[in-house]
């Protein structure tokens, strides 16, 4: 298959951090594919290069050297300007912390991305209460961030990632914060309204709660992707029991009980 | 976007009024001190400006300052008539005379002895009399804050205010009996004494005797003449010191400029006031920027350019910047009004306003050009972080 079918197709993937003279190896030649109407899920120990390969994907790091084509185009050629531009259009964010603007009612937030691509305010706004609508915020559209719960903010967070219709959402932790059942809400949500055949997902995730909403998951460790499977089989309780501890060292057992 | 950095700027309230505060603060010292400095150095030639006719003053060569008194011979006054170009020329004293007052005690008095003729020279507002009054046997016309003050009759009641003086009442001048006929309004001058206006030849009467009385020759130009031309014929002509009224007064600013230690200790002040403030408004402003900056990852992210951001916070800066501004320009001038009657010094000219301005400014730009360092700087990836 070529690259330009992948939504994804990342080849050999290096990225080393200095750290006040200390190399660390975040990426180690990573490999990875992801395809159109893919959702797939990054699973791994703390610091295996996780939210490192995601960056890299999203284009907001550059990496040491290999290739990531990102629907046909390879970030790392990109002018920077060119880059921003890519980024505006085609990625949408969703973050563990949310990462809403504090001082922007839900309707605001959710039109930034508009906004940066463009369009005028009272237009980005209109669109944004459609969204919002259409996530089950329309009453709470003058709402604050502050004045609403955690599924509501992620709610207002994925709205703001998908308003400006991008090909490809790059999730962060998108359940950490909220619990079991407003985690499994916001998922639904998001397959729900993200998931589109011109659209991929990559979800980086230590909940193992919501594997089963991935069509494949893979598992990192040390900089490389260790196992790339189905979500089925990291989904049984006793793999996900183990996923599930954040600062977990070892490869998870991805091998079916 | 500018929408987004003004609700970002406001919606930490707190933080937004510190900011603004500390400009506001910033903007007030180096608006208010300065004025009551350019009060205090106009009040060192203020009363040049108050004697209007004249368009130029002769006086001993060697004089510094208008209080800097050189005596000339009363022949001086007659060559100086004898020039061609002036129109006329009369004599001024300005001498320093104790008067003995009501209850026995003894008050230096500015002393300024008009010519008898003409009375040029005299006060620029008369509250109560008129200024030929002082042709009245021994008239002498005070000066308000002295009639009020320091010339002010015993108060009736102990601990109480001076009873002022008024027209009819009298005092005794170097043990001359001098009656007031006028009271008369004067800028105020460095000198703290009162002011007795009087004819020159009563004047003279009043000073101790002396071969040369004679403090000023004022000169009149003729129509036509070039008054700075004539300075320097009068200059040629005498040997005296000849200055328009405008470089009269400058050589008087200038020498209390670079004689006295009032400039360097305003414009400490001043200095200070922009030091504090650039250090409130900058520290407060940068830290608002680095606690924003998870805010500014975000939209980077998204794809804001780094131009975009750099707009962002420059409005911020100007916004903070002209509300400090204001606000410390808009107090400067309510604490000038509220003190119009008092005895401070305050003088708040346009230029005044530029120079603050641009103070106002350089902390912002400073605040904001650290600011926008840091987010230019910044790795769209921050936003990953936990």
């Amino acid at each position: 298959m070529s690259s330009s079918t992948f939504a994804v197709h990342c080849q050999n993937v290096l990225k080393v951090y200095d750290t006040g003279g200390q190399k660390v190896t975040a990426l180690n030649g990573v490999d990875l594919d992801i395809a159109m109407g893919e959702l797939m899920m990054l699973v791994g120990p703390s610091g295996c290069g996780k939210t490192t390969l995601i960056s890299v994907i999203a284009g907001i790091l550059d990496q040491d050297s290999g290739s990531c084509v990102v629907f046909g185009e390879d970030l790392l050629n990109m002018s920077s300007r060119n880059k921003l531009n890519f980024r505006a259009r085609n990625i949408g964010f969703v973050f563990q912390a949310f990462n809403l603007l504090p001082s922007l009612s839900a309707a605001e937030n959710v039109s930034v991305p508009l906004i940066i691509n463009g369009m005028k305010r009272s237009d980005a706004e209109r669109k944004a209460i459609s969204v919002l609508e259409q996530v089950g915020l329309g009453a709470r559209v003058t709402a604050l961030p502050s004045e609403l719960s955690g599924g509501q903010q992620q709610r207002v967070a994925i709205a703001r990632a998908l308003i400006h219709s991008p090909r490809l959402i790059v999730c962060d932790e998108p359940t950490s914060s909220l619990d079991h059942e407003t985690g499994r809400n916001v998922m639904t949500l998001l397959k729900d309204v993200a998931m589109h055949k011109d659209r991929a997902l990559v979800i980086v995730t230590h909940d193992a709660r919501i594997f089963d909403f991935a069509d494949r998951i893979a598992t990192m460790d040390d900089g490389h992707i260790v196992e790339v499977k189905t979500a089925g089989i990291l989904a049984s309780p006793a793999s996900a029991s183990k996923a599930c501890t954040p600062d977990a060292v070892e490869p998870y057992n991805l091998a079916p009980e | 976007m500018n929408h987004i950095a003004i609700k970002m700027l406001m919606g930490d309230k707190g933080k937004y009024f510190g900011i603004v505060m500390g400009l506001t603060f910033a903007s007030l010292i180096m608006t208010q001190q300065p004025a009551i400095f350019l009060g205090l150095m106009a009040r060192s030639y203020s009363f040049i400006s108050d004697v209007g006719l004249p368009d130029i003053w002769v006086m001993d060569a060697k004089v510094q300052f208008v209080d800097d008194i050189k005596p000339l011979q009363d022949t001086e006054l007659y060559r100086v008539r004898g020039i061609s170009g002036v129109e006329w020329a009369m004599p001024m004293y300005k001498g320093l005379l104790k008067a003995r007052l009501v209850d026995g005690t003894f008050q230096t008095c500015n002393v300024i002895g008009l010519d008898d003729a003409t009375l040029i020279g005299g006060p620029p507002v008369m509250l109560d009399g008129k200024l030929e009054d002082l042709r009245r046997s021994d008239g002498i016309i005070v000066d308000i804050d002295g009639a009020k003050d320091k010339l002010g009759k015993p108060a009736s009641t102990p601990g109480g205010s001076p009873t002022p003086l008024k027209v009819g009442d009298s005092l005794e001048l170097n043990d001359h009996r001098a009656i007031i006929v006028g009271i008369a309004k004067v800028t105020r001058t460095f000198q703290s004494q009162p002011v007795i206006y009087t004819t020159y030849s009563r004047a003279k009467s009043y000073a101790p005797k002396e071969r040369k009385l004679l403090s000023f020759v004022l000169v009149k130009t003729k129509p036509g003449q070039d008054p700075a031309e004539l300075t320097r014929r009068i200059r040629a002509s005498t040997g005296l010191a000849a200055y328009t009224q405008a470089e009269f007064m400058s050589l008087t600013y200038e020498y209390f400029m670079h004689n006295t230690g009032i400039p360097i200790n305003f414009g400490i002040s001043v200095l200070l006031g922009f030091i504090v403030g650039a250090a409130i408004a900058g520290q407060t402003f940068y830290n608002f920027t680095l606690e924003n900056l998870r805010q500014f990852g975000v939209l980077k992210a998204m794809g804001t350019g780094n131009w975009t951001l750099l707009r962002m916070i420059l409005l911020q800066a100007v916004l903070v910047g002209t509300l400090g501004y204001g606000l410390g320009v808009g107090l400067t001038a309510l604490f000038g009004y509220l003190m119009r009657h008092s005895i401070l010094a305050f003088k708040f000219p346009w230029q005044l306003l530029l120079f603050s301005g641009a103070g106002v400014s350089l902390i912002c730009v400073f605040a904001a050009v650290l600011s926008i360092l840091k987010v230019l700087r910044l790795e769209p990836a921050i936003v990953f972080k936990g």
